[in-house]
């Protein structure tokens, strides 16, 4: 995982979002517009530049308490407007894994 | 099995104690992260993709049933229901809340479980041979060794903060099953020629980024010695181990860069200092160890029963017997290896009902013992041959009979991306591709001895590297991507394994294997030659042929 400071010197390419861990359950959350956190994706606050992106990294990793490890993470827009993870790991990271948990297979 | 005694009881008592507190702090606010981070990484408390991970250690791999039952119960109502054994004698369990970690370290503390030397730059969990005691030929029980280092490592200031962590594992046999030359450390007990115990001792074995094969750096160390002796490496080790980066941190990088001769010298030179001090271990404190393992009252049992004569008859019996059922070095009885690979499933999980009902066998037919191995199966160590019919009927209504032991899809693999945040690429979705693609069973006794091993990152901790056949994942343009490897082994004749050409997709590496298996058995000159032989043989190009003439 790309450290938050390491991450002060990328620049994104394209709409993001800051996400991070619930620090009592450890569960998935998105920074909200509102500076708080959502389990829901359609809740995350996206960012569109660098500096946006900083701005937001920056307050979240202020809030300590609520989340821990947050991070940049790119989420593709799609045309009705809904937010989608940008990549593979955002993806499971949403959705839960692949693979059917032993008790499902 | 092993008490435990007041000191450790006490210990880890007051340990549940001390975590209670730190999480209670930090959830309010008044221990950060950073702070709070090495705090939880010495109570195995990692950060996964969706959640902590709790890694509780499972020293040298031995369980008694209601420690099983314990995990069982953590699993149940702390977890989603299921754990995962690694290839480390651990069980990670993937969805814990912070917030109650506490209360399933106290419900295992109860059981004299914990979670110390999981996790962090300190010593970890000393592994052993999960056929320990057990195994026909073996010179000694090396848990007894496991144990001393254990407790003398134990949260002892100088191996909790080494420049990073460090693995040790113990062998008393012949064959290798702990898988000692990727080790920090690896000890194999032998006898001098006056019949006294003592180790050959190994050292600077490991996988990850720059894989090493471990060396050997004594002959003979007396077991009276073994402790300096150790505490000798790991102070050279915190002497000039690169504790500025990260990755050249580890002893096998010291190891490689000194020269196995000058290491040599230099834990010679610091060993003499401290080698008869108060290190050298009595007699006593290994008789003491010694009489907390308790060995079940065998009986004096036939070596062919009825039961297993008549048992022979039935083909699915008999398809797990060959590959589950190993010999014991008592007469009568048998080890029998528990598949937790089941086809279609993710290697090494087990459920809470598969625990519990296991723990319940094992009170039935094997003096209450349950052993994990670093194959991420299990064992039941102690079985009656006459029992053996039975034992299989129940196990397979718990689906843990699958006939794979040391088959093809007898696979080991790290949780990868579905579950790690240092993933590049997913590893269970390939087992379980694999498993389905060699679920016949005929043609997996065919192909016979072959290992598998998967890891989702360079870190190795799928072993890739060692695996007759190896999977690495590595991500290339925002896709997962597979490196194959062929022709590593992890056992007395460890050797790391040759890759054979550019990666493949994620959808491509089933076929690969496939193209790799056929080959092998198109190549084998005799079907006893193992996969392992015939690579040795013929190289790794007849292989890369047949898989990239078509790709
Ligand atoms: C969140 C989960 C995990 C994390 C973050 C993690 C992290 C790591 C890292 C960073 C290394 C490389 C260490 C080094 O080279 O210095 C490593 C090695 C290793 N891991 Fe894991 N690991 C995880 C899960 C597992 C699991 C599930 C297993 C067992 C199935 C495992 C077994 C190992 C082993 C045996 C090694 C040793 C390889 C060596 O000799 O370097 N790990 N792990
Ligand atoms: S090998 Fe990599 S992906 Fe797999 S568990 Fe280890 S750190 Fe995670």
């Amino acid at each position: 995982m790309t450290s938050p400071l390491e991450q002060k010197k990328i620049k994104i390419a394209g709409p993001s979002v800051v996400t991070a861990n619930r620090t009592w359950d450890g569960i998935v959350v998105y920074r909200t517009a509102a500076k708080g956190w959502s389990a829901e994706l359609s809740e995350a606050a996206i960012v569109r530049n660098s500096d946006e992106a900083r701005a937001l990294l920056a307050e979240s990793i202020a809030d300590d308490v609520g989340a821990i490890g947050p991070y940049i993470a790119p989420v593709q827009i799609g045309e009705d407007g809904k937010i989608l993870p940008g990549n593979l790991r955002e993806q499971i990271r949403r959705t839960g894994v692949t693979i059917g948990q032993p008790a499902q297979v | 099995m092993y008490a435990y005694d007041e000191i450790d009881r006490t210990l880890v008592n007051e340990r549940v104690s001390e975590f209670r507190d730190q999480v209670k702090r930090r959830l309010s606010g008044e221990l950060t992260e950073d702070e709070f981070k090495i705090l939880r990484l010495q109570n195995g408390v990692y950060l996964q993709l969706h959640a902590y991970m709790f890694r509780v250690a499972i020293p040298y791999g031995t369980l008694a049933t209601n420690q099983l039952r314990a995990l069982a119960h953590v699993a149940r109502k702390y977890d989603r229901g299921y754990g995962h054994f690694t290839t480390r004698q651990n069980i990670q369990f993937n969805w814990i809340k912070l917030a109650e970690l506490p209360d399933a370290l106290e419900d295992l503390a109860k059981v004299g479980i914990h979670a110390m030397q999981t996790s962090g730059n300190n010593m970890r969990n000393v592994t052993s041979d999960q056929w320990a005691g057990v195994a026909p030929g073996e010179i000694e029980d090396p848990r007894i060794w496991s144990e001393l280092i254990r407790q003398h490592t134990t949260l002892h200031p100088e191996f909790s903060f080494l420049p990073r962590k460090f693995k040790i594992a113990i062998t008393a046999s012949d064959h290798d099953r702990a898988a000692i030359k990727i080790h920090d450390i690896g000890l194999r007990l032998i006898k001098n020629e006056k019949g006294e115990t003592g180790f050959e001792v190994l050292v600077g074995g490991g996988l990850g980024r720059t894989p090493f094969i471990a060396k050997t750096i004594k002959h003979f160390v007396h077991g009276r010695d073994i402790l300096s002796y150790i505490e000798a490496i790991l102070r050279v080790y915190n002497q000039y181990g690169r504790r500025d980066n990260i990755y050249k941190a580890r002893i096998k990088i010291l190891v490689h860069e000194l020269g196995i001769e000058k290491f040599s010298r230099e834990v010679e030179d610091e060993w003499r200092q401290i080698r008869n001090s108060s290190l050298e271990i009595d007699d006593e404190v290994i008789e003491d160890i010694r009489s907390r393992f308790t060995y079940p009252s065998y009986e004096k049992l036939p070596h062919m029963p009825d039961e297993l004569r008549q048992a022979a008859a039935d083909p699915d019996f008999e398809a797990w017997r060959k590959n589950s059922v190993a010999p014991h070095k008592v007469q009568g009885y048998s080890i029998v290896t528990i598949s937790l690979k089941p086809t279609g499933g993710p290697p090494g999980d087990a459920t809470a009902e598969q625990m519990d009902a296991l723990a319940d066998l094992a009170d039935k037919y094997s003096f209450g013992e349950i052993r994990v191995g670093h194959e991420q199966n299990l064992a039941l160590p102690h079985v009656a041959k006459r029992d053996l019919p039975a034992l299989w009927k129940a196990l397979d209504k718990l689906g843990l009979a699958t006939p794979n032991v040391n088959l093809i899809t007898d696979i080991i693999a790290c949780p990868g991306l579905d579950y790690c945040s240092l993933a590049n690429a997913r590893s269970i979705p390939i087992a379980q591709e694999l498993t389905r693609r060699f679920a016949n069973h005929e043609l997996a006794n065919l192909i016979g001895r072959l290992h598998i091993n998967i890891s989702g990152c360079i870190n190795a901790c799928g072993h890739h590297h060692v695996g007759h056949i190896g999977i690495l994942g590595v991500e290339k343009n925002g896709e997962e991507v597979y490196q194959i490897t062929i022709g590593g082994r992890a056992d007395e004749n460890a050797a790391l394994g040759t890759l054979i050409g550019p990666g493949v997709k994620f959808d491509e590496v089933a076929d690969v294997v496939e193209d790799i298996v056929e080959a092998y058995l198109a190549l084998r000159e005799r079907p006893e030659e193992l996969f392992m032989d015939t690579v040795k043989r013929l190289g790794v190009e007849p292989f890369k042929e047949r898989v990239y003439a078509t790709r």
